[in-house]
């Protein structure tokens, strides 16, 4: 039943595509936030997908062998620039604050891909739908 | 009843063919960021041809049956016209294309298929 296996694989991926959507999100929402050591700084987000190559990687029989997963999160690799600020509350005694790594451009395109590849998704669960009421109708003509 | 077992002919299996078909296009659109991922696509001239051909017989003990061979599924991994940074050969206009192409050679395995089972109505109505 191939057709009827495109929703469950387009499935996977609408669900990979919103965590993605998700981590750029919070990314952006702490974009501004300072920490007071190096380790403590926020660190951007990525998401690794993994394609769920056969059945081992899913239960057998699964409706969305070939589909997408997430793999795992990672921080971003960007080294943090420490900020001289000896007015904030956050900063330790050389007068240092340490801001996240977050560049909002980097996060704005990647908002933007993964709503592109969403949307694809998308467009294919409508056309396979479409195919699939046009096979019933093979009955009735 | 040879004449209603094969009604539907070649079609019925070309129907099938082309709903994988689909179904591997829906699986690079869904990996269109995994990395390390290689497109796939079903070269369908193969698996027709595979189809209409006789199977190979093995006339001796000692030789190899057909279906011990290597089997000729028609998957083939797709050559990108770019190379990307993280290994992913799916190309997202390369995959809608033959998306929206596989969809359409579908509904044209269906219009076939209608007007096989219209035929047949007809022939049983007898008017």
């Amino acid at each position: 039943m191939s057709i009827g296996n495109i929703f469950g694989i387009a499935g996977t991926a609408l669900n990979a595509q919103l965590v993605r959507m998700n981590a750029t999100a919070s990314n952006l929402a702490n974009a501004g936030s300072v920490a007071g050591t190096e380790a403590e700084a926020f660190k951007a987000k990525r998401v690794v997908f993994k394609a769920l190559v056969d059945d081992n990687m899913t239960n057998a029989g699964a409706q969305y062998v070939g589909g997408v997963k997430v793999d795992r999160m990672q921080d971003d690799g960007i080294p943090i620039q420490a900020m001289y600020d000896p007015g904030n509350p956050l900063a330790d005694e050389g007068g240092y604050v340490y801001p996240s790594n977050v560049n909002e451009v980097t996060e704005m395109v990647e908002m933007m891909a993964s709503a592109r590849s969403y949307q694809n998704n998308v467009e294919v669960v409508n056309t396979a739908r479409q195919l699939m009421l046009r096979t019933l109708e093979l009955t009735r003509s | 009843m040879d004449l209603l077992n094969n009604a539907l002919g070649i079609h019925e299996r070309a129907l099938q063919t082309r709903s994988q078909r689909l179904e591997l296009l829906a699986q690079n659109i869904a990996n269109a960021d995994t990395p390390q991922y290689k497109a796939r696509d079903l070269d369908f001239k193969k698996v027709m041809a595979g189809e209409l051909s006789q199977p190979m017989q093995a006339t001796q003990s000692n030789h190899y049956q057909a279906g011990d061979m290597p089997g000729n599924d028609g998957l083939v991994y797709r050559t990108p016209f770019n190379t990307s940074f993280d290994g992913n050969t799916v190309e997202m206009s390369v995959e809608q294309s033959n998306y929206g192409k596989a969809a359409a050679d579908y509904q044209a395995t269906l219009s076939f298929l209608e007007s096989r089972v219209s035929g047949i109505r007809k022939a049983l109505r007898g008017d």
